[in-house]
Formats: C-alpha cells, sequence, structure tokens
C-alpha cells in the first residue's frame, strides 16, 4: 500500500450535472485516511450521487477523483474491480440480495475476490457475524430480519473483505433510538478496531456529529463549510447556523421559488 | 436441498419440452427419420394436374407408398410431370400399372392413387408411368353437367370418387 | 398555430426517447450477452434458478390453456367442416392453427404476462433497494450476474413452452374431435400428418417461438432494468412490459408469417 498521502480521497474541481440539473459545481473536497468523515447536507443535494462518483459508478462531467493516490478516470476495469475490493459501501436501504441468505450475503463478496476455501470462508463469515451482533441470525433470509438487523447484515458484509474505505449512505434513516445507538456505536467501533477510513453521509446531524472527526457540509452544487464538528457548531455563517440549528427558514429558503403570494392569491386569474 | 429441486424440475421441465418437439415431429408432421435413404423416384405425365402440391402422398389401394417431391412442366411436351419418391419396400410395381390424380372427399386433398397393372416386369427407380388419369377439375365438371355431356367425354372417367 | 408546433414537438421528442431507449435497451444486451464476470458460483446454476422460475412456473398456464384452446379449435372445426362432410380434416385444422400460429403466439402472450412481468417487478425492485448497485460495488457486473441468466432462460424457455402449448392443444382437440365427437382416430392423425410438414410447419413454429422468446425477455428485462426506482416506476414499467411484449409478439408474428408462409 502506497502512503505518500495522508488523504485517502481527493476530489478535485468536480463538476456532475444530471440533464439540465447541476448537481456539483466545482467541488474539493478531502477525505484524510483513518478518520471518520461525515458529508451532510440537505435532502436532495447529490448526497448518495458524491458516494456513486467515489465508487466510480457514475463519472464525472469535469474534475478528477483520486482513490489512495490513484485517479480514477485513469483505472480499467480491472483497476476498478481491485480498488472495489478495498472499499466497502453501506447502501441506505441495506440492499441485501433478497435471493440469498444472511450466510450467502455476507459471503458473497468473498466468493467474488477471493480463491478461500469454504471452511476459511465459513470462519470469516461467522467472525463478521459476530462483530455486528448477528451469528444467530446465518440461516435467516433477508425479508425475515428487522431494518436495523437488515443493516448490520449489510454492515458485516460491507466489512467482509477488511476494506480500507468504507462509505456509509444514510445509514440512520429510519431506525429506531435503539438500533440506531448500536449503528453509531459499530461504526466508531469498526474504524477504530479495523482502521478504516469512513465516510458517512447523512443529515441525521446530531449522530453523525457525535462519531465525525471532520464534517462536510454542501449545498446548491457547493461544499459551504468544512471543520471539526465544533468549529461548525459555534460557526456565526447563517447559512451553516440554519442547518446546524435545524432552522426552517434561512438562507436555503423555507418557499420553493414561487411568484408573490399576493399577486398570485388576489392577481387577475386568467 | 432447495437447489436440488430446483435442478430436478428444470430438467423434467426441458425433457417435457423436448419431447412435446419430438412428438410434433414424428406424431404430428409424420417425420420419419429414414425417409430420404430408402426410396426410389417414379415419373409420370398428366395432362392436367389440378391442385396437386409437393408433399401429396402416392397411395396404393388406400395404403400410402411415397410422396410427390415435385410437380413441373414438361417444356416439350406440355405435360405436366410429377416426381414422385416410392418407398424402396415397394419394389414391385408393374410397368404398365397407371397413375391418377385422386381427390380424398369433394373437397379434401389431392393425392396419387397407383392401380396395378399385369406386367411381370416391375418399374425400377428413374423409370417413368405411361398410363395416367388426370385431375378432374370440378369447374370443368359442372360446366359439363349443365351442357348435360356428362358422361359421353372421356376426360371424366375419374369420376368415380364423385 | 403554436400547439400544432408544440404537438409536433412532442411527437419529436417521444421518437427521440424512443430511439435512445432502444439504444439503451441493446447496449445492455450486448453488455449481458458478452460480459464474463459473473461473480461466483456457476453460471448453469444461475441460469437453471432462472429456468425454473421463468418456464417450469409458467408450465400449469401454458398447459391448461393449451388444452382448452385445442378443444375450442376441435369443437370449431368440427362444426364448421362437419357441414362439408371432412370433419376428419380437423386434425389438421387444430395442428396447423396451433403449430404454426396459436402455439407461439399464445405461449409468448402468456408468457409475456406471467413470466415477463415477473422479471421486470424482480428486476426493478432490486435496482429500487440499491442491490444491482451494491452488486457493483462488489465488483460484479449485475448485468452477468441478474441479466444475463434471465435473458438466456427467456430465450430457451419460451420455445420448449410452446412446443408444450402446441402438443397439448392437439392433444386437446383430438380428445373432442375423436373422443367424444366420434371421428375416426385414423383419419384425424393420418390427415394431420399429412397436412403437417416438419421443415415447413414445426421448425417454423419453433423459430417464431425462439423470436418471440428473445424479444419478450429483453422488454421484460430492460423495463426492469430502466425502471424509475420508485414503486410507481416499477409498476408503470411492469405495465409496459406486457403491453409492449403483446404488440411486439402480434407485430412481429405478421412480419415472420409473411416471410416463412407469404411465398407459399
Amino acid at each position: 500500500m502506497n502512503h505518500h498521502s495522508d488523504n485517502f480521497i481527493e476530489i478535485r474541481g468536480v463538476s456532475f450535472r444530471r440533464g439540465e440539473r447541476v448537481i456539483f459545481d466545482n467541488i474539493d473536497m478531502t477525505i484524510p485516511r483513518g478518520k471518520v468523515t461525515g458529508i451532510m447536507g440537505p435532502s436532495g443535494t447529490g448526497k448518495t450521487t458524491l458516494l456513486r462518483l467515489i465508487g466510480a459508478q457514475l463519472r464525472p462531467d469535469a474534475g478528477q477523483i483520486l482513490v489512495d493516490g490513484q485517479a480514477l478516470s485513469s483505472m480499467g476495469r480491472k483497476g476498478l474491480f481491485r480498488m472495489r475490493s478495498k472499499m466497502g459501501m453501506l447502501f441506505q436501504s441495506g440492499a441485501l440480495f433478497t435471493d440469498l441468505t444472511v450466510f450467502e450475503n455476507v459471503a458473497f463478496p468473498l466468493r467474488v475476490h477471493t480463491h478461500l476455501s469454504e471452511n476459511m470462508i465459513r470462519d470469516i463469515v461467522l467472525m463478521k457475524l459476530q462483530a455486528v451482533g448477528l451469528r444467530g441470525a446465518t440461516d435467516l433470509m433477508p425479508s425475515e430480519l428487522s431494518g436495523g438487523m437488515a443493516r448490520r447484515v449489510a454492515l458485516a458484509r460491507a466489512i467482509a473483505l477488511d476494506p480500507d474505505f468504507i462509505m456509509y449512505d444514510e445509514p440512520f434513516v429510519g431506525q429506531d433510538p435503539i438500533a440506531m445507538g448500536v449503528l453509531v456505536n459499530l461504526i466508531r467501533k469498526l474504524n477504530s478496531a479495523l482502521n478504516l477510513t469512513s465516510v458517512i453521509v447523512s443529515h441525521d446531524l446530531a449522530e453523525t456529529a457525535s462519531i465525525a472527526d471532520h464534517l462536510y457540509l454542501i449545498a446548491d452544487g457547493h461544499v459551504i463549510a468544512s471543520g471539526s464538528p465544533e468549529e461548525l457548531q459555534n460557526s456565526d455563517d447563517p447559512r451553516i447556523r440554519q442547518f446546524m440549528n435545524g432552522e426552517p427558514d434561512g438562507p436555503v429558503p423555507f418557499h420553493y421559488p414561487a411568484e408573490d403570494v399576493r399577486e398570485q392569491l388576489l392577481g387577475d386569474k386568467r | 436441498m432447495r437447489m436440488r429441486t430446483v435442478e430436478i424440475s428444470v430438467g423434467a421441465f426441458l425433457l417435457a419440452g423436448l419431447f412435446a418437439l419430438v412428438l410434433l415431429a414424428l406424431r404430428v408432421s409424420g417425420l420419419s427419420l429414414n425417409t430420404e435413404a430408402s426410396t426410389y423416384r417414379l415419373y409420370a405425365e398428366f395432362d392436367n394436374v389440378g391442385s396437386l402440391t409437393k408433399r401429396a402422398k402416392v397411395a396404393m389401394g388406400g395404403v400410402t407408398i411415397g410422396r410427390v417431391v415435385d410437380v413441373e412442366l414438361d417444356k416439350k411436351t406440355y405435360m405436366a410431370r410429377v416426381v414422385m419418391d416410392i418407398d424402396t419396400n415397394i419394389d414391385n410395381i408393374p410397368v404398365d400399372s397407371s397413375a391418377a390424380i385422386i381427390t380424398a372427399g369433394l373437397l379434401g386433398e389431392k393425392f396419387i392413387g397407383i392401380s396395378i397393372g399385369g406386367a411381370a416386369e416391375f418399374l425400377q427407380d428413374e423409370e417413368t408411368i405411361d398410363d395416367t388419369q388426370s385431375a378432374i377439375v370440378l369447374e370443368d365438371l359442372i360446366g359439363k353437367f349443365l351442357l348435360g355431356s356428362v358422361g359421353s367425354d372421356d376426360d371424366s372417367s375419374g369420376g368415380d370418387s364423385f | 398555430m403554436n400547439r400544432i408546433i408544440d404537438q409536433i414537438a412532442l411527437l419529436g421528442r417521444s421518437g427521440l426517447d424512443m430511439i435512445q431507449a432502444i439504444g439503451r435497451a441493446t447496449i445492455m444486451l450486448v453488455q449481458a450477452i458478452f460480459g464474463r464476470n459473473t461473480g461466483h458460483g456457476s453460471f448453469s446454476t444461475l441460469l437453471a434458478q432462472q429456468i425454473y422460475a421463468v418456464g417450469v412456473l409458467s408450465l400449469i398456464i401454458i398447459t391448461v390453456s393449451g388444452v382448452f384452446i385445442g378443444m375450442v379449435l376441435g369443437l370449431q372445426g368440427y362444426n364448421i367442416l362437419v357441414r362439408y362432410g371432412t370433419e376428419q380434416s380437423v386434425g389438421q385444422l387444430v395442428a396447423l392453427s396451433l403449430v404454426r400460429e396459436l402455439g407461439p403466439v399464445v405461449t409468448a402472450l402468456l408468457f409475456a404476462g406471467r413470466a415477463g412481468s415477473a422479471l421486470t417487478a424482480e428486476i426493478g425492485l432490486m435496482k429500487a433497494t440499491e442491490q444491482l448497485s451494491s452488486m457493483e460495488m462488489i465488483g460484479v457486473d449485475p448485468l452477468k450476474r441478474i441479466i444475463a441468466p434471465r435473458f438466456w432462460a427467456g430465450v430457451i424457455s419460451m420455445p420448449l413452452l410452446a412446443c408444450i402449448f402446441s402438443m397439448v392443444g392437439i392433444f386437446g382437440g383430438s380428445m373432442v374431435g375423436v373422443d367424444w365427437l366420434g371421428i375416426y382416430e385414423g383419419s384425424f392423425w393420418g390427415n394431420m400428418e399429412q397436412a403437417v410438414d416438419f421443415r415447413n410447419d414445426v421448425i417454423d413454429g419453433l423459430i417464431k417461438s425462439v423470436v418471440f422468446g428473445f424479444v419478450v425477455t429483453w422488454i421484460a428485462i430492460f423495463q426492469g432494468y430502466d425502471a424509475v426506482p420508485t414503486s410507481e416506476g416499477i409498476s408503470r414499467a411492469t405495465t409496459r412490459t406486457v403491453v409492449y411484449a403483446s404488440l411486439a409478439v402480434l407485430g412481429l408474428d405478421f412480419i415472420l408469417t409473411a416471410v416463412m408462409f407469404g411465398d407459399l
């Protein structure tokens, strides 16, 4: 592994658009090695898109993304394949393969990327499931799991290959407080135990702030703030304050752009 | 265990599909696998073959003994030449046998019926049946019937199927 | 005036959309067929699972429909032909209509409704629940692991189902014609044998069913793969699969019939 950089991921001047809609406009971001980085922002600002760009599932319209010092755009199919074996991703919905058991789901990346014997795979899968507390659930189908359990299985699958880097897409959405607490703990513990680099994309402020070393705030296709959770909390920038304090109206307007309400209500009906 | 049932039923399904195809081939379309090798060729020339087509059967005493392979016009004699493939098992058709174009029922398929002659010599491969009776063309027959001339003309001698 | 121009623009846009969709569908199919990486597990196991889902599970509806269509053909054919005294041709009528037309076409329509819609919904749901994305992140091409086995399963199952449909239908026809209405069995099957040609009827019917299997499966998996990943998007994609596949089958049937039997 090449340790020439402290940043596991560098995003340089990346722009991305979907049709007419600009999702990212020339953003720069670095994700430090061995830390938990939170990327936050209002819903619909393309946070998941950012993860897809890092995972090379989407290609940026301009700019470069470097993973572990290597530009994604310079990798061929094989390079991407190898790069992805170093990346884990926890999807918003868990994204377990519904036709495979819990065991097979966790074993899936091992079977794809390694040639281990069946016994080895079994041991690794059980260890990973033990780490998320679900060793007893090996034979269940994903449809038999609760939402929180499914996400933990998905986490076990994401760490099955002992990746260097793991991305969490909205890990806290739709979880009850207990499941949420379990997940927050797991993410933090895994990061220090496995020496991971983690990225959490979320709009759950308190949970993300509690485990992240570094936060990015994005809105309208730009990075509007970055810093440690404390720095952001104490910021004077009205845009940051609005998001951090959850105020309904401010620089990010409550109203969707429209003509003046009085004019529309009282004006001539056409 | 679950995988095993899947595999067994898929295997059974593939077999059932192929079996259905084989039935379609043998039972429905009457394909026999060794037709090519065991036939010999006969010709017959008719004034008029009516609507006789390729693949029509050639029968003797009501039993199918071969098939019509081709129907073509002889440019010299202006006669219709019918090419037939006859089963090699039936190798004893006398040379003076006659061929007639017969209609199954009033509107049914046309086929060639062979009536046995009395000669001691038998027809060989690539030989021609000389004694032929043409197809009855229904329109001609009706025309003649209206003119009251049925039975007074030799052309309608195939009318026994009427 | 403006409204007319708007309408023309709308027409143009939907035309362009359609061409784009066909392009995407072709790219998807080519990548699915020529990609290599299926992850772990042999391709034949994945294929067997899909043939089970697509073929074996369609068997009941195909057989039942086949028997009834054959019986109806036998009955209708008998009632008409008996007036001309040619009721022994019922066998030929039943067999020719089934082998040439009804076998491939009705099987394809049922297949689109039974298996096609299920394929679309399954793939659409996998997309909506990010299973396709997560597979890609793990390093397995979903086109190869999810799409390709389903495609081949459809192409393989369809002709087999059509053969079973035709054969079961012919037996249904003989049940009505021979066992119930009393047509002489020998002439029923004999007439059929004489009228049906292996090369021109059975094989051409088989070619039709392969083409239909290809088209229906292709439409079904593309609609699933291209679906908007919401519950509404999936339900619309499923409807589109059944509508487009049925129209494609009927349209192609005319073209194929014109090519195969037109000059006879």
